[in-house]
């Protein structure tokens, strides 16, 4: 295996993202390319390519396209999910940082192929300088023909909205998303019917990943071969890995799916010197962590469900040592408990129960017996709810048990500051410093 | 503090806002960052004022005012500072600069300190963790903080020194960086640089070790 830079190739230009240095790398053919197409070949060779969703369920995005009705009458929507708000996730706001202009093709590209002449970007609130980036790109683009009226002089319309969320997690939930587009409180939809079918205003809908839609153009222009000549045939193509915490080099690794947790962390510089790798989460706060033992483990969607967890959003936060399982997962719930939106009373009910007794062994003062009743809870909230928050939230728990069940019990006695001074796993800690 | 009121020329703001969408509600998060932006805050009067542009009772846009973390029901200083103190940022350093914040200028959660220069906020995950610790000023990016780089931003910011975030862009106020969520560009995008360290890590390794992606076959 080996790094891929294709959607990073060139974000050490100066100018990484202005149009005039996209076009310079072939930005903006692939545009051309499939307006030249009809949109059902464009959804095949995205379906013949076998990309799947990046922001965390890996749903095959082609075939998303295709469940779009078509000749029904009503207008139909393509929505940008950059709701990036998952602990542990930070790939999308990266790359629209750097190359908004990918996504601004892909944009384009996929609403011609589910035949939209309105698409949005949902980014959420809180980073300004990435909506900056955006709402840029989305000018230039439209100041250049690409955007807009007839573009191309293909006879296709198309009108892009940037759009700024608030600060609410659940709102990188796909039918919550859309209930918060429409200017509502951001709550998940009981599906069916799902957004392919009535979405945004009643109206078909595609909801697709930032990563994912900037991911299109380099399939279009290269084929569906080229991008399977990457990866395993179940995982396809390359992948913004995103490895942060303990490591030396935390940062943005695009490599094929299928390349090894160690492989990532040696790109990455290993653990920071003098330290130890004790537990490490594939993709996002919410699926179950791994420990050292799996780190030769694929980074695939299939390898990692067999391994008992997902690969998520593929960024992985590795801890070392100095890390209590204990803090991180009550940190973790309180998360879920402050994000859950309060509409299903087993994730609302739940999180706020767990997260009281699990901070009560994060000061040393937990019962023993509680152990088994956090997990009972955890097992009322998964399936339980209208959204995946739930089941997100029922997840660090049961993961962390599974390894380290002798830290909760040891939390029953001593506060988990003084087993694991927190002074030793900040950056700046002198002890072991890198 | 006195809020300010909501101008004639506020709501023709707000009008356009709501023409921006193909239905006319889908507007109402842009909006309330524009009232906050002239506010520092929602006020029942920021409400009202959208509630009228929609044809909303004051209740409907209440209830989702009320639902979203970053608008407030109280007045904002000048400057608003977010520290993450979710799991890995905690980790790595959020809970001590949590603790030194606090103590430096004598305030807690979603407070603010009594000249109304700063309101402090703890945070969730910011989608910046491989730069953790971080902390946001007016939601604009402070990567990889230290104690020592704390005291220094604070020090600048209460003197009124230039401050820029570590991603380029200079922080102004809270009111500024809302006026640009409700969607009014400030063409200050070019202030950032294209990537950091953290986003080229992987890129260097490649060009060092000779990695690149497969060539196309069915070629350009």
């Amino acid at each position: 295996m080996a790094l891929t830079p294709v959607l990073t190739a060139h974000w050490d230009d100066p100018q990484s993202f202005e149009t005039e240095n996209y076009k310079k790398h072939g930005g903006y053919e692939a545009l051309k390319k499939s307006l030249k197409k009809t949109p059902d070949e464009v959804i095949n060779i995205v379906k013949d390519s076998g990309l799947r969703g990046r922001g965390g369920a890996g749903f095959p995005t082609g075939m998303k396209w295709s469940f779009v009705p078509q000749n029904d009458g009503k207008p139909h929507y393509l929505v940008v999910n950059a709701d990036e708000s998952e602990p542990g996730a930070c790939k999308d706001i990266p790359l629209m940082m750097a190359n908004p202009h990918a996504l601004v093709e892909g944009i384009a590209i996929g609403s011609y192929a589910i035949r939209a002449n309105h698409a949005f970007i949902y980014i959420r609130g809180e980073v300004p300088h990435v909506i900056r980036r955006v709402m840029n790109a989305v000018e230039q683009a439209y100041a250049n023909g690409l955007l807009g009226k007839n573009i191309q002089n293909s006879g296709f319309d198309l009108e892009v909205v940037v759009h700024a969320g608030a600060g609410a997690y659940i709102c990188g939930e796909e039918t919550a998303l859309l209930d918060s587009l429409e200017g509502r409180r951001g709550q998940p939809r009981l599906k069916p019917p799902f957004p392919a079918v009535a979405g945004l205003y009643a109206s078909p809908t595609v909801v697709n990943n930032a990563e994912t839609l900037a991911s299109v153009p380099a399939i279009i222009l290269n084929g569906a071969d080229w991008f399977k000549s990457m990866g395993t045939e179940k995982s396809p193509g390359f992948k913004l890995f995103a490895v942060s915490g303990h490591v030396n080099r935390p940062g943005i690794y695009e490599a094929a799916l299928g390349t090894p947790m160690s492989e990532l962390l040696d790109y990455a510089g290993g653990i920071r010197s003098g330290h130890k790798l004790k537990f490490w989460i594939p993709g996002g706060s919410s699926v179950p962590m791994l420990t050292p033992e799996h780190i030769d483990i694929p980074m695939t969607y299939e390898d990692l469900a067999a391994a008992g967890t997902m690969l998520g959003t593929g960024t992985p936060m590795m801890f070392d040592e100095t890390t209590s399982v204990v803090k991180a997962v009550t940190r973790w719930l309180e998360f879920y408990k402050h994000e859950s939106c309060g509409k299903c009373t087993p994730c609302r009910e739940g999180t706020y129960w767990i997260t009281g007794m699990l901070e009560k062994f994060e000061h040393g003062k937990g019962l023993e017996n509680e152990l088994s009743v956090i997990n009972d809870v955890c097992s009322q909230i998964a399936g339980r709810s209208f959204c995946a928050l739930g089941d997100a939230a029922a997840t660090p728990f049961p993961g962390a048990m599974k390894y380290f069940a002798d830290e909760f019990k040891q939390a029953t006695r001593v506060p988990v500051d003084l087993t694991f001074p927190p002074q030793e796993s900040t950056i700046f800690s002198k002890v072991g410093a890198k | 503090m006195s809020i300010k009121s909501i101008t004639d020329s506020d709501l023709e703001v707000l009008e356009s806002l709501a023409q921006r969408y193909p239905q006319r509600r889908s507007a109402l998060l842009p909006m309330l960052h524009y009232v906050q932006s002239v506010q520092g805050m929602v006020s029942p009067a920021g409400i009202q004022a959208c509630a009228k542009v929609l044809d909303l009772t004051p209740a409907e846009v209440a209830a989702v005012a009320t639902f979203y973390t970053m608008f407030k029901r109280f007045p904002m200083g000048k400057h608003h500072i977010g520290v993450c103190t979710n799991t890995l940022c905690a980790l790595l350093g959020g809970d001590e600069l949590w603790k030194q914040l606090t103590e430096t200028l004598g305030i807690g959660h979603d407070e603010t300190t009594p000249d109304a220069m700063f309101t402090l906020e703890r945070i969730e995950c910011q989608a910046a963790c491989t730069v953790a610790p971080v902390l946001t000023v007016n939601w604009e990016f402070m990567d990889s903080m230290t104690p020592e780089k704390v005291r220094d931003l604070i020090e600048k910011l209460k003197s009124g020194a230039p401050v820029k975030s570590t991603r380029g862009v200079e922080i102004t106020s809270i009111s500024d960086s809302e006026k640009l969520l409700a969607g009014i560009n400030d063409g200050k995008y070019s202030q950032s640089p294209g990537a950091d360290e953290s986003m080229l890590a992987g890129l260097k390794v490649a060009k060092e070790r000779n990695m690149t992606a497969p060539v196309s076959k069915a070629g350009k």
